[in-house]
């Protein structure tokens, strides 16, 4: 009484990137899709945290605030926005390359998004070497001439920028080895969940940036 | 097996932030007293909104997804208004050291 190959005609084969835990690929895709959401809140946390000493001083030093705001270079800060934005919608492209299977596409796609991400780090480069010769750096050079709370609002421009372009790098990183797997025509209809998950991680640090850009650049332009 | 959009979805929602964005610095240079830093956050959560929904596709995943993204904001939102409500009423009782 013995049952050989019981299995083998009643299912197809499982798809060769289906982890054992899971039931199909829907429910494979859907689980890191969930799981990139919740370290995504983790991330607006550690930038809540940020955020949450920037209204908090600013509430005590608005005139600070506006001083600060006013030293940095809004024209360069909305390129760099703009910029971001163009990003976003490479990477949305990009995504939707690897759900149709179109290689090429996928291709391009990451490859404009990493050359503009990496546009906006080098204006970004620029920016700072401003703040550095304007000595508007915290610290023992900061210029004596300014009120002293204004070193408050810099602190926290270059703690909110600089973990913004180092989730940049961090991106960039990704998606060349996003790059590396399309190239080698690991992304299809069926499967596309790495692509998908940078995807989400490349425009969570986009949205960041669109809250930095009126907080930082903007707030003095009407004085 | 999942939703693609169009492109054409893509374009409209990249020409919308394009849009927003030169809103956004159009009304910082009118004085509007109070009101700039709130209207220049609601420019900020519209454009943020439209990456989360279209661009990211949360207005595609599960209830379950959904719930968990807004659920960041919530706790932000929390944050803000726990941590500001402690220091913006430090001074009413008038009590030294408080």
């Amino acid at each position: 009484m013995s049952a050989p190959n019981v299995h083998s005609d009643a299912h197809q084969a499982p798809h060769p990137k289906l982890q054992h835990h899971f039931h199909n690929m829907a429910q494979q895709l859907e689980a890191s899709i969930l799981g990139m959401w919740v370290f995504l809140v983790t991330e607006v946390m550690f930038f809540g945290g940020m955020f949450m000493a920037y209204l908090l001083y600013r509430t005590m030093y608005p005139d600070a605030w506006l001083a600060g705001s006013n030293e940095l270079n809004e024209v360069l800060g909305g390129v760099n926005t703009l910029v971001l934005i163009v990003s976003s919608l490479t990477m949305a492209l990009a995504v939707r390359a690897a759900q149709v299977g179109a290689r090429m596409a996928q291709i391009a796609n990451l490859i404009l998004t990493i050359i503009f991400g990496s546009i906006f780090l080098i204006v970004k480069y620029f920016e700072y070497a401003a703040k550095f010769e304007h000595h508007l750096v915290p610290g023992a050079h900061f210029d004596p001439a300014r009120d002293p709370a204004q070193q408050l609002y810099f602190s926290l421009y270059f703690m909110l920028t600089g973990i913004h372009a180092l989730h940049m790098i961090v991106g960039i990183v990704l998606l060349f080895i996003m790059l590396r797997m399309a190239w080698k025509h690991q992304f299809n209809a069926d499967y596309f969940t790495p692509m998908e998950v940078t995807g989400l991680y490349w425009h969570f640090v986009d949205i960041v940036w669109i809250f930095l850009f009126p907080l930082l650049y903007l707030i003095g332009k009407h004085h | 097996m999942s939703h693609v959009s169009s492109k054409g979805l893509y374009y409209t929602i990249f020409a919308s932030l394009c849009v927003l964005t030169v809103v956004t610095v159009a009304i910082a240079r009118v004085d509007l007293g109070a009101m700039n830093t709130p209207i220049a956050l609601a420019v900020a959560v519209t454009k943020a909104m439209l990456v989360i929904l279209f661009f990211m596709g949360v207005k595609y995943n599960t209830p379950l997804t959904k719930v968990v993204a807004a659920s960041g904001f919530v706790w932000l939102i929390i944050l803000f208004g726990v941590t500001m409500g402690d220091y913006l009423t430090r001074g009413w009782l008038g009590v030294p050291g408080r």
